[in-house]
Parts: C-alpha cells; sequence; structure tokens
C-alpha cells in the first residue's frame, strides 16, 4: 500500500513537472539560498527574564522576548532552522511545579525543529521526560544514547534530515557520558557510547550516503573542560572528525565573545558555538549556499562576530 | 487481463525511468556551503514580547508566585559562587545542612553529624543582594534531592581529602579542615578540631545524588552505614530562610592551599 502510494506520487510528481517544465529551469536562476540557523542550550526552565537587580543577568532573557526576536528573524528570512542543544528541564520552580509541560509548550509555540537531550533532561527519570513528550511538536536527536532498552525507545531518532527551501539538512545529536552525572536511578537502561566513533559515522552517512548539503552536530556533551583536557567535548570532536560542518554545543554554559572557528581532520573549517545558559543569548548562524559550479570559488568564508 | 498487466509493468518501468531522472537531476541540485556568518543576540528589554506567549505563561506563572513570592528574609551582601577552594555559597550552604541535619539525626539516632559535603555543581545560583524567598531557595537547590548521612572510617575520610585535591572543585565542606602542601599532598587534616583517626567512624551529612555515584564521589560507597534523613535540601534551605532574618555566610577557612 505504501509503496503504491510513493509511485502514484512519484508518477504525479513526474507530471507535474513534465507540465509546468519550469521547475527545473527556474532552478537555475535561483541558485543562491539563505539558511538562517537559531539555537539555544542550557535553558533549564527559565521562562522569565532575570530581575533587573540581578547581579549576573540583571534584566536578561525571557521567552516572550525571544519568540518576538524568532518571529522577527522569521519575516526577516522565513528559512529558519530552530535548534535547542538540551538541559531544557530544571532550574526554575515552573519545572517543579510543571514537570517541563510549560517548557515544551512554548518551544513547540516558537515553532523549534530539534533538540538533543542534556542531562538534567531526565531529572524527572525517562519517565518524566517520556510523559511530556505529547507537549513537544519538535522532535529529539541523540546518536550516542541509546535508548532501545527504555520507555524512550522510538522516541529519539539518531538525527534528522530537514529540507529547508530546497537544502539538505542533515542534524545529528550527542549527550554526554551519563555516569557521575545522572543518577541511574533516574537514566535506568540509557546507554550512552562514545562520541568521537558515533560522530565519524553519522557525518559520513548525513554527507555521503544522504548527501546533506549542510551536516551540524546538536551537542551537549560541553565546549572545553579545561581541567580535564582528555575529555570529550566540542572542540576536540570538531578536530578530530570530518564532513561536520556546525557544532552547536551546550552543557558547560560557556559565554564566548564569538563562535569558535576551528581545522577538522580535513583541515576544512569547522564553525563551533555555545550561548551560555538561561536563555538569555540566542544564537544565530547564518548558511549562504550556491549550486552554480561556475560561481563556487574555492573554499568558504566564514565571518564571525 | 494480460494487456493490464503489461501496461501495469510499462508504466512501471516509465516511473522508474523518472525517478532515475528525477534523482540525477536532483544530484546536480546539490548545493555548496560559500559563506558562514555566525554571532550571538543578547535577550534584553530592549526585546518586544509576544503577547500569546506571555498570556499563555501568566496562569503557570500566577500559581506559582501565590505559593512563593512571600519575603522570607534578608541578604546585605550577595552569597557568590566564586573561589578555588571554598565559596560563600558553599560554606552556607554546607554550614545550614550539617546544622539542619544533625538536629534531625541527634533526634532520630541520638547520634552527631561530623562532617557535611555537598557538590558544588550543585549549587545552581547565587543569593542576590535583598529580599530572599522561597523561590530563592528553589533557584539554588531545583534537584529534588534529599540528606543522607553515610557512616565512614577514617581512611575514607582521607579519599575524600584526596578526592578534593585532584578535583580541585571548591565543593562545600563543613567540620573538616586540612592543608595542601607544595607538592599536593594532604596534611593537618582535622575533623571538628580533632586530628583525623584512621579507623574511627564519622558521620558525614551529604545528598543522595551523591552517595548515588554522583560527581564520582566513590569513597561514599564505601560507608559502613547509611540514614536516610527523608529531608529535602531545598526544604532545608526554606526552613533556614523562615527561622533566620540575615542570611549571610561564613567566612573561616577550611580548605588552606601552601603556596
Amino acid at each position: 500500500m505504501k509503496r503504491r502510494d510513493f509511485i502514484q506520487n512519484t508518477a504525479l510528481t513526474s507530471a507535474l513537472l513534465g507540465v509546468s517544465g519550469l521547475s527545473l529551469s527556474s532552478f537555475k536562476a535561483a541558485n543562491t539560498k539563505h539558511l538562517t540557523i537559531l539555537h539555544t542550550n542550557d535553558v533549564h526552565s527559565y521562562i522569565d527574564p532575570f530581575p533587573p537587580n540581578h547581579p549576573k543577568n540583571p534584566g536578561m532573557g525571557g521567552v516572550a522576548r525571544r519568540a518576538a526576536l524568532i518571529e522577527t528573524i522569521r519575516k526577516e528570512n522565513p528559512n529558519v532552522l530552530l535548534l535547542d542543544a538540551g538541559d531544557i528541564f530544571q532550574g526554575t520552580p515552573y519545572f517543579n511545579y510543571y514537570g517541563g509541560e510549560l517548557e515544551f509548550k512554548l518551544m513547540s509555540m516558537m515553532k523549534y525543529d530539534l533538540a538533543t537531550i542534556g542531562n538534567h533532561d531526565f531529572d524527572n527519570g525517562i519517565e518524566g521526560l517520556y510523559k511530556q513528550l505529547p507537549n513537544a511538536t519538535f522532535e529529539f536527536v541523540s546518536a550516542n544514547y541509546d535508548f532501545k532498552n527504555t520507555i524512550m525507545n522510538g522516541h529519539v531518532q539518531p538525527y534528522k534530515i530537514l529540507n529547508k527551501d530546497g537544502i539538505k539538512v542533515g542534524v545529528f545529536g550527542l549527550g554526554v557520558g551519563l555516569d557521575g552525572l545522572v543518577d541511574k536511578r533516574n537514566s535506568k537502561e540509557t546507554v550512552y557510547n562514545d562520541p568521537v566513533g558515533v560522530s565519524q559515522d553519522m557525518a559520513r552517512i548525513l554527507k555521503h550516503e544522504k548527501q546533506c548539503d549542510l551536516v551540524i552536530c546538536l551537542s551537549h556533551i560541553g565546549y572545553k573542560y579545561k581541567d580535564e583536557p582528555d575529555k570529550i567535548c566540542d572542540t576536540k570532536l570538531a578536530t578530530s572528525t570530518k564532513d561536520i560542518d556546525l557544532i552547536i554545543g551546550g552543557h558547560t554554559h560557556t559565554f564566548l565573545d564569538k563562535p569558535t572557528i576551528l581545522k577538522n581532520a580535513d583541515g576544512q573549517d569547522v564553525l563551533v558555538n555555545q550561548v551560555g545558559c538561561y536563555g538569555v543569548n540566542l544564537g544565530r548562524i547564518d548558511v549562504y549556499f550556491e549550486n552554480d559550479k561556475t560561481k563556487i570559488t574555492s573554499g568558504r568564508s566564514i565571518i564571525v562576530s | 487481463m494480460t494487456k493490464l498487466k503489461n501496461y501495469a509493468v510499462v508504466l512501471k518501468l516509465f516511473v522508474l525511468f523518472l525517478t532515475f531522472t528525477i534523482a540525477l537531476s536532483c544530484a546536480e541540485k546539490k548545493y555548496t556551503v560559500t559563506r558562514i556568518e555566525g554571532k550571538e543576540i543578547g535577550i534584553t528589554n530592549k526585546n518586544a514580547e509576544v503577547a500569546d506567549i506571555e498570556n499563555f505563561i501568566k496562569p503557570y506563572r500566577d500559581k506559582i508566585d501565590a505559593d512563593l513570592n512571600l519575603v522570607l528574609a534578608n541578604a546585605p551582601v550577595t552569597i557568590d559562587k566564586t573561589g578555588e577552594w571554598q565559596t560563600p555559597m558553599g560554606n552556607f550552604l554546607a554550614d545550614i545542612t550539617f546544622e539542619k541535619s544533625d538536629k534531625v539525626f541527634q533526634i532520630r539516632e541520638k547520634k552527631a553529624i561530623d562532617i557535611c559535603l555537598l557538590n558544588h555543581g550543585g549549587i545552581r545560583t547565587i543569593i542576590p543582594k535583598g529580599d530572599v524567598t522561597a523561590r530563592t531557595a528553589y533557584e539554588i537547590m531545583p534537584f529534588e534531592n534529599s540528606a543522607i548521612v553515610v557512616a565512614l572510617k577514617g581512611e575514607q575520610i582521607l579519599e575524600l581529602v584526596n578526592y578534593f585535591i585532584s578535583e580541585k572543585k571548591p565543593h562545600p565542606l563543613r567540620g573538616l579542615t586540612f592543608t595542601i602542601s607544595k607538592d599536593n599532598q594532604p596534611k593537618n587534616i582535622m575533623v571538628n578540631g580533632m586530628p583525623l583517626v584512621n579507623d574511627k567512624i564519622y558521620y558525614v551529612a551529604t545528598s543522595d545524588y551523591l552517595t548515588n555515584g554522583g560527581d564520582n564521589m566513590n569513597f561514599f560507597k564505601k560507608g559502613v552505614e547509611k540514614f536516610d534523613l527523608d529531608y529535602k535540601l531545598r526544604n532545608i534551605i526554606i526552613d533556614y530562610f523562615k527561622e533566620n532574618k540575615t542570611i549571610t555566610a561564613n567566612k573561616d577557612i577550611r580548605i588552606t592551599k601552601e603556596q
């Protein structure tokens, strides 16, 4: 039945292409595309802005303002990908009172596309996370957490491919090591796998097998660990893998002056970003694409500010 | 019938042909990244608000506000969480957790607590100067963790000290003092002013998160006895706020590093 649908759809599409004949030729005219990636991390249930007299983040943050900013950007460029790098839960009474219901509902209203799972998203147990899934219109990606023997089995994909105005974007998720961080009573039978091997596989599948135009790693493994230089983190991952274009991170609550540019194992540039925590910032990455080979000069330019 | 079948085959082949053609043209549509621009946008009071979102949040907020906005105490100065080996927030939490747990422990078990150890990562925010409410307690300690007392031998207390030295984190500590020598060795280990005795049993108040493997404090696994106080760490803070009008942190030195 499914197969017949597919054939019918294909036939229909072909027919439309044949009739109009424009789709392919008009394509050549519009060969530059613009994708705006917006991202948050470690929002930790901070829904209201900080009070104006707060010593660290006076008057910063707030979901209603973030939503307005996102709306403005969507008007400027409707081709937006909205991502969250985990630790959506835990940090204000909103989570203690409502268990993450409001966080997921608001993210759905803002039209988040994808999120990855942070260690604190296990704080009400894996059942607590599962219970809130009906409140989320967005999906979850995590390639190195194996949920097979948990209630979350089938609700988290390793990666997701999104078509954004003809641009094929592959996003895979990464979670931080659970030992010593998440109470076993909460994570239950969730298995953590080494992020490097998993990322190499994911990047290869997305870039080469699935032919994605852009590969994004949505990570909650942390930006960098000053006192633990051997611990895997976003900056190490960037330099030890290939075929990843962007690493959008979380976990370490890192405030960067500007996104970091690093060279991957192939000598190609990778952009690594993280925007602190508690929803005080929104990360914005604009990516421009070209499909006219004659216009593609060698390499790509990356501008960070 | 046969004609129909043939027709179906032809159609299938035709569709296959089309699919293949489309697949090929899709491959031609491959895009290359030419330029990436990255930046961070601060969210401030200069940003407008989406009224629908604000209205959606309001009933959720009102219910919480009704419960948590009552002013319980006042902090004359901000209690922050900066410091190399100990922090004002760490001292404050270790001291009040020690004090409150000790009361319960004395009544229930007729024993006294010797040491309190919590974890730095578990302190989620500071106490800003000014009014202190139950909300402050939720923000400091959002987790549902509770106080637990573990009976540890002196040798495990030494492991605890070595853990501090290797982790280099200002975990909240009360009741135990020691010095780190220039070559990173512990010395002058004292429990409530008395030298550490290897085979003596010490009662350490901590969080169930840490006794379950949190922050790899593995010495807790060697505990000879465990007492669950059924007292949430957040409720300890709220109770302390209710009973004390002025909130300040002790500044006594618990860990000394020789330079």
